[in-house]
């Protein structure tokens, strides 16, 4: 597993994912042949809305989905030299929290409300790194001074409830780089939060990210988001990846209709007013068949022919940069006017 | 809709006698006008008192203090006949489009319930109501008899929508209407609650958080902050040139969707948490996490002041630029529908 990439060693290999779940209606096919890579240090952005499968992709990674409904039906996920598909449980969970590190969206939810912090962080350093209590505690409240909470030592001895939303998210962050993971899964971590907050968090990563090293995947449906802090930024419509591209170059040419629309649609703070805003019509599709058509083809502009009878495949159209459209672009294909 | 000096504060009950040891001043001394037709635009962030002063304006709360008027009509000291005889006039729109439908009655029977409710018309009549409500807002009439579950976020938001509309309001709450959809059906709503305003004439208060939404929507913006209206503009000049340290740091907060912008400058990030609202600081409540803090600022409360034609702010660093104190109105009568909004 040591393929170069852009000069980087992928920390993190997905090749051609497929999960599905099992319901009384029939299967949903939630993710379908997603690849991608994370290398180390970089900070690859996702950007989807909700059934892009987006969430169910990350989750898959490490094998938190209860399964049944749900169902790996194909693919690998390369770490450290073994396929995480392939692991037996117990080998995932040595991976999980202490190799690959996750946060989620709603810290209340997954914050224990009846075990202080101090516990909940050193959880993951005594069981995975084997650190004695003293030892732990210790390292706890280095972390929580790492991520920005003052006054560490006192505030271990808390409980979740009397943290604030913007605090319990550092506290989910300090506890997902408890054990030095390679790679960080973040799925929609400031999606709750005041925006004055979710700056400070965004801040917060990105200094994190100077020191630390890690490989970073944040999922968030906020391109705003995306365009300060991702390094690349992979785009999912109907299960799977539709665009994948260098951050600067998804912005300034776009080419997949589904990015094109998503930038199109969103009204800015700074920029120019739009008189109108513009919009996709329709709704994101229900996968209950595999796609053997274009996912997007019902919303998309640019619908022609051949998009109803296959599903396009990525192909490259810039350097990094790959699409699944049959369109072509031009060369320069500026979104905004 | 003239809103004067409201407030509405929270007891907070603790100990085994449940006995008032606080108080939540979630709304604490807000004034605005909102001229017909006109969007005013209130944005402050979770706990800011926004969601407290739409539901105060159409008194699902029971005001603490203040008055509110619509058109002539006192709504703050109404009785409950005359309060009930205003209701048709405002109406509100929810955020959870899940929660605020009741999933046991079929589309027809939640945009028809305004009409039963308040007796509007035979039923036939209601039936033709529901149907023109539901061509209005884009919902196909085959959808009637379906229940919420059968549809998604995007069309939940729609079936609010006519609901809303059922008895002809004059004045509507939008309390966070996107907040709980997808991007791309945002802006979907948007655009259908503004041509509705364009066809029927209707006033809105578009409570939100998402301040790029906001901008697209308003005529005139008012920003929160802890129970207080911080500044008041209109939209233009607000963003181009936000006053209030408060409204600076939260425009800046936004994240640009342009990776070019990312390392320049003005970045203003707030140091801390908002204060609880049972204790809220002395003097100014922003003088906390304020940038821009004076010692003035611990001893006063800035009061929100006309310091241009049409801009207010609440701050000492504007003491000395005070052209109309004590004025709340931003250029625009709200009773006689005079002059430019701004």
């Amino acid at each position: 597993m040591h393929d170069i990439q852009d000069g980087k060693a992928p920390a993190l290999r997905v090749r051609n994912l497929e999960t599905r779940f099992r319901t009384r209606a029939g299967h949903v096919h939630a993710v379908n042949s997603v690849s991608f890579d994370v290398a180390r240090g970089e900070l690859l952005g996702v950007v989807g809305e909700s059934g892009s499968g987006k969430s169910v992709t990350m989750m898959s990674l490490v094998g938190l989905l209860p399964s049944p409904p749900a169902e790996i039906a194909a693919g690998e996920v390369l770490f450290d030299g073994q396929d995480l598909l392939q692991c037996e449980p117990r080998a995932l969970r040595a991976v999980r929290g202490a190799r690959i590190g996750f946060i989620f969206q709603d810290p209340m939810t997954s914050l224990n409300p009846v075990f202080d912090i101090g516990f909940q962080i050193c959880e993951p350093l005594r069981r995975h790194m084997g650190l004695s209590k003293k030892a732990a505690l210790v390292r706890a409240a280095e972390l929580l001074d790492l991520v920005g909470i003052p006054d560490a030592k006192a505030r271990l001895g808390q409980f979740p409830h009397e943290f604030s939303g913007g605090m319990r998210q550092r506290v989910m962050i300090a506890i997902a780089l408890a054990c030095d993971p390679d790679v960080l899964i973040a799925d929609e971590p400031t999606t709750a939060l005041d925006v004055t907050i979710q700056a400070q968090i965004l801040e917060l990563v990105k200094s994190l990210r100077e020191t630390l090293g890690m490989a970073i995947v944040w999922i968030t449906h906020d391109l705003g988001v995306i365009a300060g802090i991702a390094d690349r930024v992979i785009v999912m419509y109907g299960g799977q990846i539709v665009e994948q591209a260098p951050v600067e170059a998804l912005f300034a040419s776009p080419r997949h209709p589904y990015t094109r629309a998503l930038l199109r649609t969103m009204p800015s703070v700074r920029g120019p007013r739009s008189a109108t805003l513009e919009v996709i019509a329709g709704q994101p599709p229900v996968l209950s068949d595999a796609p053997t058509a274009c996912t997007f083809r019902a919303r998309c502009a640019y619908r022609a022919e051949r998009c109803d009878h296959e599903n396009p495949r990525r192909r490259e159209v810039g350097p990094g940069h790959d699409a699944a459209c049959f369109h072509e672009f031009d060369e320069e294909a500026a979104v905004r006017g | 809709m003239a809103v004067r000096d409201l407030k509405k504060h929270f007891p907070v009950l603790g100990g085994l006698l449940r006995r008032r040891v606080g108080t939540v001043r979630a709304v604490d001394g807000v004034s605005f006008d909102i001229a017909a037709g006109e969007t005013l635009g209130l944005v402050g962030e979770s706990g800011c008192g926004k969601s407290t002063v739409g539901r105060s304006l159409l008194r699902l709360h029971t005001l603490t203090d203040g008055q509110v008027r619509i058109g002539d009509a006192d709504v703050s000291g109404a009785s409950d006949a005359a309060l009930r005889r205003l209701r048709p006039l405002m109406q509100m729109i929810f955020q959870d489009p899940q929660a605020s439908l009741n999933p046991r009655m079929t589309l027809g029977e939640i945009i028809g319930e305004p009409l039963r409710e308040h007796r509007a018309g035979s039923r036939s009549d209601r039936r033709d109501r529901v149907h023109a409500l539901m061509d209005q807002v884009g919902l196909a009439r085959t959808f009637s008899n379906r229940y919420p579950h059968e549809f998604s976020g995007g069309q939940r938001q729609r079936i609010g929508i006519a609901r809303a509309l059922a008895l002809e309001p004059r004045f509507i709450v939008c309390d966070e209407p996107i907040a709980a959809l997808d991007v791309s059906i945002q802006a979907q709503v948007v655009n259908l609650l503004e041509e509705l305003q364009a066809r029927l004439g209707l006033t809105y208060l578009f409570i939100s958080h998402d301040l790029s939404m906001v901008r697209h929507i308003a005529d005139r913006v008012a920003v929160m902050y802890l129970g207080r209206i911080v500044e008041l503009a209109p939209r233009d000049p607000l963003y181009a040139e936000p006053l209030h340290p408060y409204t600076r740091a939260l425009l800046s907060a936004v994240p640009e969707p342009d990776p070019r912008r990312r390392d320049t400058g003005e970045r203003i990030v707030l140091r801390g948490d908002v204060p609880s609202p049972a204790r809220p600081p002395r003097g100014c409540n922003f003088r906390t996490r304020c940038p821009d803090v004076m010692a003035v600022c611990e001893r006063e409360d800035p009061v929100l002041r006309e310091i241009r034609p049409g801009r207010l702010v609440a701050c000492h660093l504007h003491d000395d630029d005070e052209t109309d104190r004590g004025s709340v109105r931003s250029g625009r009568d709200p009773h006689h529908h005079e002059g430019e909004a701004g």
